[in-house]
């Protein structure tokens, strides 16, 4: 059984984040990650981030990344585990862990479950035909194994995902035959459309895929115009030829260990579907349980990185850490953290939030 | 917009963001203090007689929505900077398709100067004629078989 006062589940941008403040307040933690490197998604982020300093804006997700997993590699409290898969957590505290393919039990003080998100998909004909990806997938072959997805490819879904990794591919040399979108403007903030539509890549809103065709692998797809109730208008089919499908059609919070816990959990569409709830200082119904990022709510990484912080900082408090600064960099993530979602971006995100965020209590 | 007075005077940037987004970048990297971004959420604002047109914003700049004009360059052509963030870069000196916000080619542009950034976003200064420096914000590199027609 391997103790630690704070375990962090998840190192993408906010565990990483609430490990590295955590330790730095004194607390010991125990890092774990599913994956064979650290970073999560932001090691295949090759844009310039928005956000302020504090959140590393006009730096490169990857750049941020090295800086996080440097910073977290350097400190003595974190101790690191990749190939880390958390099997469960029980009732008595316990939690299991499969590391290196070892079984093994931990029993933390504190959990900080900052696990993200995992990628929707849409049903349609032929939609498992070889050259249909997720633009995760996507992400990974190229800022990762810098291998192209396709030569010519379509891209489902006109939010920052799809607006950002049809720049990317354009920028790997894969044409871009265009982005249908369902709604009918653009999600994505208007500077990464723009910076597409200066390419040459046309933009289809108001409009759905439709099938898939090809025989051994995808040779193009069948898109539709959707009228005002978002039902296909017929006679609008359009035939696209590409041999490239990705499909960026928004995130679920990937939240099965908080049902596991018994943490009380509620749905809210805007924020990617069931999420838990938690008060102000990221403390879900479970008395030893918090959350950073985006499985307490699908965002931007800016968020979860300030998120993941104030976590990391108040659990280190809560067990006695408490750096002299603690009062003044506590609100100060706060107000950073309310700054990013002040404006008409973060609408949406704000009505999800207000669903799920408890009164503040004690 | 710059008014036509602030034009004849030289080089000065020009911000394509329009939605309020949270990010401010720009107002850090200028080393005039020219710009500035009120609350994050904010779009940015310019002080025209501090900005003097050197680009740095335009590398810092997440949405590659800050480019800048001169239209005291040369006599029938103004000098347009755009960022640039594709492999291969143009070289200086040649010659490059010309396109506009939605990426139609509407001439051809000189190469002037390329300067690399560190952080990998590129600046490209285009000589175009001056009608057309507020519609270029983009280049196609030309095959070597268009060099030759």
């Amino acid at each position: 059984m391997i103790t630690t006062e704070i375990l962090v589940i998840g190192a993408g941008p906010a565990g990483l984040m609430a490990a590295i403040h955590a330790a730095e307040a004194g607390a010991k933690v125990l890092l774990v990650e599913r994956a064979d490197r650290l970073g999560g998604q932001l090691i295949k982020q090759t844009h310039k981030f928005f956000g302020s300093k504090a959140e590393f804006a006009g730096e490169r997700g990857m750049d941020i990344a090295e800086k996080l997993i440097n910073q977290s590699s350097d400190i003595s409290g974190i101790t690191i585990w990749k190939n880390a898969v958390v099997l469960g957590i029980y009732p008595d505290g316990v939690v299991t862990i499969s590391h290196e393919g070892a079984f093994c039990t931990a029993r933390p003080k504190k959990i900080i479950i900052a696990t993200g998100a995992s990628e929707k998909t849409m049903a349609f004909p032929n939609n498992d035909l070889p050259g249909i990806y997720g633009a995760g997938a996507v992400q990974t072959l190229m800022n990762v194994h810098g291998v192209i997805p396709a030569k010519r490819i379509l891209m489902i879904g006109a939010g920052n995902i799809g607006v950002i990794v049809a720049y990317q591919l354009l920028q790997a040399g894969v044409e871009v035959a265009g982005i249908v979108e369902a709604a009918p403007q653009v999600g994505g903030y208007r500077v990464h459309a723009a910076k597409l539509q200066r390419h040459g890549v046309p933009i289809y809103t108001s409009r759905t895929i439709q099938a898939a065709h090809g025989t051994s692998c995808l040779e193009g797809v069948t898109i539709a115009k959707l009228d005002e109730n978002w039902q296909p208008v017929p006679g609008s089919e359009q035939y696209i030829p590409v041999d490239g499908l990705c499909l960026a059609v928004g995130l679920s919070p990937l939240t099965e260990l908080l049902w596991q816990a018994n943490c009380e959990m509620k749905f809210a569409a805007e924020l990617g579907g069931y999420v838990p709830l938690r008060d102000a200082n990221m403390k879900t119904t479970h008395e030893d349980i918090y959350v950073a990022g985006d499985v307490s709510g699908v965002e931007e990484a800016s968020a979860a990185m300030v998120e993941g912080k104030l976590a990391g900082l108040y659990v280190a408090s809560v067990l006695g850490h408490k750096k002299d600064s603690f009062t003044k960099e506590f609100q100060t993530a706060k107000s950073q953290l309310s700054a990013l979602r002040s404006g008409p971006a973060s609408v949406k995100i704000c009505t999800g939030l207000s669903k799920v965020v408890l009164e503040e209590v004690g | 917009m710059p008014s036509q007075e602030r034009f004849a005077k030289g080089p000065i940037a020009l911000f394509e963001c329009m939605q309020q987004i949270p990010c401010n970048p720009c107002a850090d990297a200028c080393p005039r203090g020219a710009i500035t971004v009120k609350e994050i959420n904010d779009c940015p604002s310019l002080n025209e007689e501090l900005c003097n047109g050197c680009g740095v914003c335009m590398t810092h700049c997440p949405g590659l929505s800050i480019f800048v004009v001169d239209y005291t360059y040369g006599k029938d052509v103004a000098l347009v900077k755009i960022p640039y963030e594709f492999s291969p870069l143009p070289e200086a000196k040649t010659v490059v398709d010309a396109l506009n916000r939605q990426g139609q080619c509407i001439g051809t542009s000189e190469v002037i100067r390329v300067q690399t950034s560190p952080n990998k976003t590129n600046i490209i200064w285009l000589s175009v004629p001056r009608e057309l420096a507020m519609e270029v914000r983009s280049i196609r590199l030309r095959k070597e078989e268009d060099h030759e027609s």
